[in-house]
């Protein structure tokens, strides 16, 4: 009965998502007060119901109601609850009807909080949330409906991919789709300000709170995605520049972009053409993600059923809605009128080099994701794209981005005066240049890249702590009015220094793992000790233990640091049987600069088990970076200027709002 | 600065901008693809690029697989049921690389004739196989569907399972 109440609560949900798509519409274009304000309500009811959905599905997960086939085939009684419940989401169709219900409450938030909107804006913004509702409801009903029956009911199920019961990646996919889905709202505001003709500085304000909702979220999303790749997958490695983790860099690419050059608009009323395609192009590449994972086109972890019929519909629904704004945008963006003129060096210049950089970074990762599809496609051969290409394009082209960022950010609107940005950082020149001196110092082989990219690492750091310092006017005036002025200093202000900084955090530890790992892989041996990076890892033995729906072989190891007893790790081999496979569970000593990480493997047959062993100097910066760049987003977010209640649509400028 | 001339450096940094990254993707195919052949191609292509970086696929020969002394240097052969080749490999197999299932390895062909695997790609699951595998296997006309060992758009709705890895499961070699 619960299953039948979801399936038809997505039924009514797509249809009120075709009122909402359609009436809101003609009441902006006929200026009909009455039409316009059906989106709203329709906006509630589309979320109510798909809730209704969603919480059908669970509760079916939840009680294990193998009639539905779709929990027969991807649950199982004896797994744990969290993983019955992330289990919703850890197959095709119910990770779809997330992606709806995702999609459905964001629309509720501009119902709820779009107040201050004007109401044809706001109308045409839930008209356009409406149309793409449709699109996907339509695919979820009729390619991939999660409410489908099995008759007989099977006694048990067959079970989640044993890889996807993790904690990890439980939260992984919802902070995803918020991300993905995230970038629909600049989509819908960038169409929906293409209709109506006008893009300006109010427009740009209402817009960057969604944008860094999803940027913040796709940001969690991506590092939860990869430290799982990290734990889970046991090689030690965090980023493979696999098609599917290119799948979700892309919009997160076109997104940082989007937050940038929004800026701009915001302040100066200029780049606003530039601005509503990358608001195009971030949901593009949202869209283009779903569809390379989803399609089957990639095989990987995320490909739960080949089913081209699925692959054909969001290829269409793509095109449909990509080429159709993009043709909107043709016709209309034209009319969009910049208005504040720039020097080069300026602010604005910075953003638009940091624009430039990023999409030709998207461009360069776009096409390596790509072309081996293509070439396949048109049968010239396959071929794989893998690391070295990317490591090669992509890293070039963010070295000027990275040198850039502080003295962009440092930089005054409208002229900027480039000499002095870099004296009043001199003392982030200084300490970037003693930190490459250390790293020389202190790294014996004098690897000089490696060098020079911890020094842009702290040259990062410190440019945005100078940046705040000068704007709190820390060591010139009183130690009290700095902290009057830092406690006025625009939230924003402090979200680009956290990002800015964060980012300098995580390049630090990309270049630390990627540059001194150490590696030990050998058959150890009952009390035989490795000696890994200033740590001896000693083998302990191996036995069987049970989980609640596995079986695994543990090992033990002594982690030791010059005869010190530090802890005991204990990796395993993991048996699901009811999945019929396996995982290798990695066991991870985490310390503020270096992991220590231990996998087991198989036995020798004659009392030797094989093991690998790293030593991954600075790894945990990665994942440090990520939340702080998370925590620099939400504190952004939390600037009154980009309450959606508080911008009226005259501009008033405060003194502390020029400053920043 | 008048419009004009800001439209101009922008579209100046922008095409610089635009070479520069042609020229970095251009170097970067030239020498960081990597192709991928049945043992078959290996065999009876002359033309093939020996000394560049392959990826060759199909499935383990059974009874072909051995360990030497030390534990991590392995030794089997890879068939697409025409033509096979020797592959040698030091490291960590992956859990579930077994005779006579898919497998995908990376490496180089050595001039003997050997393959030098640093990398063993194999699926995490028995009714899997990867695509390129399957697609040798079927030029080779040797596919059976289901019955070698099951079909990439299997008669199973869900069975599919992925192997692990994002893109593939594996294993890298060791740095030594």
């Amino acid at each position: 009965m619960i299953a039948e109440i979801g399936h038809y609560a997505v039924v009514l949900a797509l249809m009120l998502s075709i009122v909402q798509g359609i009436l809101p519409l003609v009441g902006a274009y006929r200026n009909d007060a009455a039409l316009m304000g059906v989106a709203e309500p329709a906006a509630r009811g589309q979320f109510l119901f798909v809730f209704i959905a969603f919480f059908a599905l669970t509760y079916a997960y939840v009680v294990s109601d193998f009639s539905v086939a779709l929990v027969a085939h991807t649950s199982h009684t004896l797994k744990p609850m969290l993983y019955k419940i992330s289990g919703v989401w850890g197959n095709h169709e119910g990770s779809m009807l997330l992606w709806i219900l995702i999609l459905s409450l964001f629309g509720l938030m501009v119902a709820q909080f779009g107040r201050n909107l004007p109401g044809s804006l706001r109308a045409r913004v839930l008209a356009i949330q409406g149309l793409i509702g449709i699109g996907f409801l339509a695919f979820l009903l009729f390619t991939s409906n999660p409410f489908l029956r099995l008759d007989p009911a099977p006694v048990e199920g067959q079970g989640l991919n044993p890889l996807l019961q993790d904690p990890g990646l439980a939260f992984h996919p919802p902070f995803l789709y918020l991300g993905y889905v995230g970038f629909s709202m600049a989509f819908s505001f960038a169409v929906a300000a293409l209709i109506e003709g006008r893009v300006d500085p109010a427009w740009a304000r209402w817009v960057r709170p969604w944008t860094l909702v999803a940027w913040t979220t796709l940001t969690i999303g991506i590092a939860l995605g990869s430290w799982w790749a990290y734990y889970e997958l046991g090689w030690g490695g965090w980023w493979f520049w696999d098609p599917v983790e290119n799948a979700s860099f892309l919009p997160w690419l076109v997104g940082t972009a989007l937050l940038h050059s929004a800026l701009v608009v915001e302040r100066r009323d200029t780049l606003k053409s530039w601005t509503i395609l990358l608001a195009i192009i971030a949901f593009g590449m949202s869209l283009l993600g779903t569809f390379l994972v989803r399609s089957g086109l990639l095989t990987s972890v995320h490909t739960f059923a080949t089913d081209p019929e699925r692959g054909v519909f969001i290829l269409g629904l793509f095109i449909v809605v990509i080429g159709g704004a993009l043709v909107l945008y043709a016709i209309r963006a034209p009319m969009l009128k910049g208005g504040g003129l720039f020097a080069p060096v300026s602010r604005e210049g910075a953003l638009v080099l940091n624009n430039l950089l990023l999409a030709t970074a998207t461009a360069v990762v776009f096409l390596g994701t790509l072309y081996p599809l293509a070439l396949d496609a048109i049968g010239s051969g396959k071929v794989s794209v893998g690391a070295p290409f990317f490591n090669a394009t992509f890293v070039p082209l963010m070295v000027p981005l990275l040198i850039a960022c502080p003295i962009g950010a440092m930089m005054a609107w409208k002229r900027g005066d480039l000499p002095g940005v870099v004296g009043r950082l001199r003392v982030a020149v200084g300490l970037a240049g003693l930190v490459v001196l250390a790293t020389v110092m202190i790294d014996g082989n004098t690897d000089i890249v490696a060098a020079l990219a911890m020094g842009v690492a702290a040259w990062l750091v410190t440019g945005a702590a100078v940046d705040l310092a000068e704007r709190t006017g820390l060591f010139r005036i009183s130690f009290s009015e700095t902290l009057r002025r830092a406690a006025n200093l625009p939230r924003s202000a402090w979200g680009t220094a956290i990002a800015h900084s964060a980012l300098g955090i995580m390049v630090a530890g990309i270049t630390a793992s990627s540059s001194w790992q150490t590696e030990r892989i050998q058959i150890v041996r009952l009390g035989d000790t490795v000696e890994l990076a200033g740590y001896e890892v000693t083998f302990r033995g191996a036995s069987n233990v049970t989980g609640p729906n596995y079986t695994a072989l543990r090992g033990t190891f002594d982690l030791t640091a010059n005869g010190r007893k530090i802890t005991t790790l204990h990796p395993e081999k993991r048996d699901y049987p009811a999945e019929k496979s396996g995982t290798t569970e990695a066991a991870i000593h985490t310390t503020p600069i270096a992991d220590v990480y231990v996998v087991l493997g198989d036995s020798d047959g004659k009392g030797g088990w094989a093991a690998r062993m790293y030593h991954n100097p600075l790894v945990p910066w990665i994942w440090a970076g990520a939340i702080f760049m998370a925590i620099g987003g939400m504190v952004s977010l939390s600037d009154r200027r980009l309450r959606v209640g508080a911008p009226k649509r005259v501009a008033h400028k405060t003194p502390a709002a020029e400053a920043a | 600065m008048t419009r004009k001339r800001r439209r101009l450096t922008v579209v100046f940094l922008g095409g610089l901008m635009l070479s520069t990254a042609a020229a970095l993707v251009l170097t970067a195919f030239e020498d960081s693809i990597v192709f991928f052949h049945t043992p078959t191609d290996i065999a009876t292509k002359q033309d093939l690029q020996k000394d560049r970086r392959l990826r060759v696929g199909g499935i383990v020969k059974e009874e072909s697989w051995r360990k030497k002394d030390d534990g991590l240097t392995h030794d089997f052969l890879v068939t697409d049921l025409t033509h096979e080749i020797r592959v040698a490999y030091k490291g960590i197999i992956p859990d579930l690389f077994r005779e006579g299932q898919g497998v995908v390895v990376e490496g180089r062909l050595l001039p003997d004739g050997t393959f030098r695997a640093d990398e063993v790609l194999a699926k995490h699951d028995e009714n899997y196989m990867p695509k390129e595998v399957a697609e040798a296997l079927k030029k080779s006309g040797k596919w059976k569907g289901s019955a070698v060992t099951g079909t990439p758009d299997g008669d199973k709705p869900y069975g599919d399972k992925p192997y692990g890895g994002k893109s593939y499961g594996g294993q890298k070699e060791s740095a030594q």
